[in-house]
């Protein structure tokens, strides 16, 4: 099933970097979709249209469509705000915001006005627990988040995240800055998330791209070159740029 | 030397050439110019301190700070003029700081570059160019005569708050600009609206550079004369004012009057006085440095 249908999106920037041209792709629920290709094909910027990210930055001009769930959350007349509580997002740098480690998981829940302490409490337990880092924090949860080691907090950052209870997942490069083992353990809470949530990663390299995609798309310069299953893929790609990428021969 | 006309391999010899002891030598010299000229712009400040220090403290006493003049100021205490700067100094507080800071939010987290926005900038710099005097001149036809306030605290706290808001604007403004871009939009993604993202972590991570502002603006506004002369300060005043339309007595002014209206004047209180309004003005900036170097070492980015 289809959880984010996108219709010939094109966007560019006003400083004239990255854009996109004319994309159409249909991102699967319950499933770990993978946007992959070279810096500067679009990836990011087809992330940041997902949450409406991109109305903070300076856009040039848009066009085209993004459904979730059958509804067009380009229309400016969409609650924005609702929007990026359903679909969250994690960045390739983890920014902890300037609070403890529990005030971090609250935040967005304080936000949307949620005082039960008791509520609370459990979102934190329950999204540490998800994000594979509860048993590391559970008895520091008041000491700074920028204390924890980089990898650490990435996954309070992806904690952040699932305690708003999002349906799908954005993830722009979360393991770029870690080392092996934390990326492993990113990687596997990411298998047990796509369970209940829809999961788009824009992978650090082809060979993150190739263990985690179920479903995977080569970006180039703006433009989706080929969208498909993970393994076939990475294993049999139709195009010759594909082909090319996949094997190391350019990029 | 023209050195385009040497060789690749010329330039390599001048490289390799030893550092010379006469060039070492001239080094020297300019660094010890360098350190002289350093040491010498602290001279007048620790001379001016010292001196003031040193003729002024046999006048400070319990009576001093918490008496009125007497004989025609010429003995007696200072108290009103420490409650009037005082009094001042709350006045604009009131008016400049949340008026300030409102400015400083719209212009570095609102405002886009528009030539609005720029015409803002640019009367804020200018603003901040105006010599006091004139800022005194504009209070008295403004608030003074049109608005009818009549020479009172009120309108002299509104004349000095005028003259305080680029101070305050821009050190709030450029506090708010070093808290990094990515809270921003870490929050934003998190369903912060704009407001909530704010309140919330901009303020927050700014507060101590926007306090370090507001008390480099108030330590300027104490220690004006020429603003409050014609919109509320008061030669002598035999009692303290009792609300903000009554005019005040303030330790600058009261300063330049026993200084120069006040024939046969102990020059001893003259000192006082000076002392007294110094350690008004450094202790504001002592706070403030505190603030701004204890805020250094808790901020996390």
């Amino acid at each position: 099933m289809h959880k984010i249908i996108i219709e010939s999106l094109s966007l560019q920037y006003s400083d004239g970097t990255e854009s996109l041209r004319d994309v159409n792709l249909s991102i699967h629920q319950n499933a770990v979709t993978v946007l992959f290709g070279p810096a500067g094909g679009g990836k990011s910027t087809l992330l940041r249209c997902l949450n409406r990210l991109n109305d903070l930055a300076e856009v040039k001009a848009s066009s085209g469509r993004i459904l979730i769930d059958g509804e067009n959350i380009l229309d400016p007349k969409i609650d924005v705000i609702a929007l990026r509580r359903k679909v969250g997002m994690v960045f390739a740098r983890p920014v902890p915001l300037p609070m403890s480690i529990r005030d971090n998981v609250t935040y967005g829940l304080e936000l949307a006005g949620e005082k039960h302490r008791a509520t609370l409490d459990e979102a934190v337990e329950r999204s540490l627990t998800l994000a594979a880092i509860w048993d590391e924090v559970k008895d520091r949860l008041d000491t700074l988040a920028v204390a924890l080691s980089g990898g650490q907090q990435q996954r309070v950052c992806l904690a952040r995240v699932l305690a708003l209870q999002p349906e799908i997942i954005l993830l722009d490069e979360p393991t770029s800055g870690l080392d092996p083992i934390s990326t492993g353990k990113v990687e596997a809470a990411l298998q047990e998330l796509k369970k209940e949530y829809t999961v788009v990663l824009v992978p650090h390299s082809v060979q993150q791209a190739g263990r985690t995609a179920d479903h995977a798309a080569f970006f180039l310069q703006g433009e989706l070159v080929e969208y498909g299953e993970g393994k076939s893929l990475f294993t049999a790609p139709k195009q010759k740029k594909t082909e090319d990428y996949v094997t190391g021969r350019f990029g | 030397m023209r050195r385009e006309n040497l060789a690749p391999t010329q330039i390599t010899d001048i490289m390799k050439r030893p550092f010379s002891p006469n060039r070492r030598f001239v080094e020297r010299i300019g660094f010890a110019g360098l350190t002289a000229t350093a040491l010498v712009t602290t001279l007048p400040i620790v001379g001016t301190i010292v001196y003031i220090l040193i003729q002024g403290a046999p006048a400070i006493s319990l009576e001093f700070l918490t008496s009125f003049p007497r004989d025609g100021m010429r003995a007696g205490g200072i108290l009103p003029a420490i409650i009037g700067t005082l009094y001042l100094a709350l006045g604009v507080s009131i008016f400049a700081v949340p008026l300030g800071i409102a400015a400083a939010i719209y212009l570095a987290e609102y405002a886009s570059d528009t030539p609005l926005t720029r015409t803002i900038r640019i009367a804020i710099i200018n603003l901040a160019g105006i010599p006091s005097v004139v800022y005194g001149l504009f209070g008295l036809g403004l608030f003074v005569l049109f608005l009818n306030f009549g020479t009172s605290i009120l309108a002299a706290s509104l004349t000095l708050s005028i003259m305080t808001l680029p101070v305050i604007i821009s050190t709030a403004e450029e506090a708010l600009r070093t808290v990094p871009q990515s809270f921003r939009t870490v929050s934003a993604s998190l369903g912060a609206t704009r407001w909530q993202t704010i309140r919330r972590i901009v303020l927050k991570e700014a507060l101590p550079g926007i306090l370090t502002g507001v008390i480099l603006g108030l330590e300027r506004a104490v220690g004006e004369t020429a603003p409050i002369l014609f919109t509320g300060a008061a030669f002598f005043l035999p009692r303290l004012p009792n609300s903000p339309f009554d005019a005040t007595m303030a330790l600058p002014y009261h300063l330049f009057v026993i200084s120069t209206q006040v024939p046969n004047m102990p020059v001893q209180i003259q000192y006082g006085v000076a002392l007294t309004l110094l350690a008004f003005v450094l202790t504001m900036n002592l706070v403030a440095t505190v603030i701004r170097s204890r805020a250094r070492a808790k901020r996390q980015w």
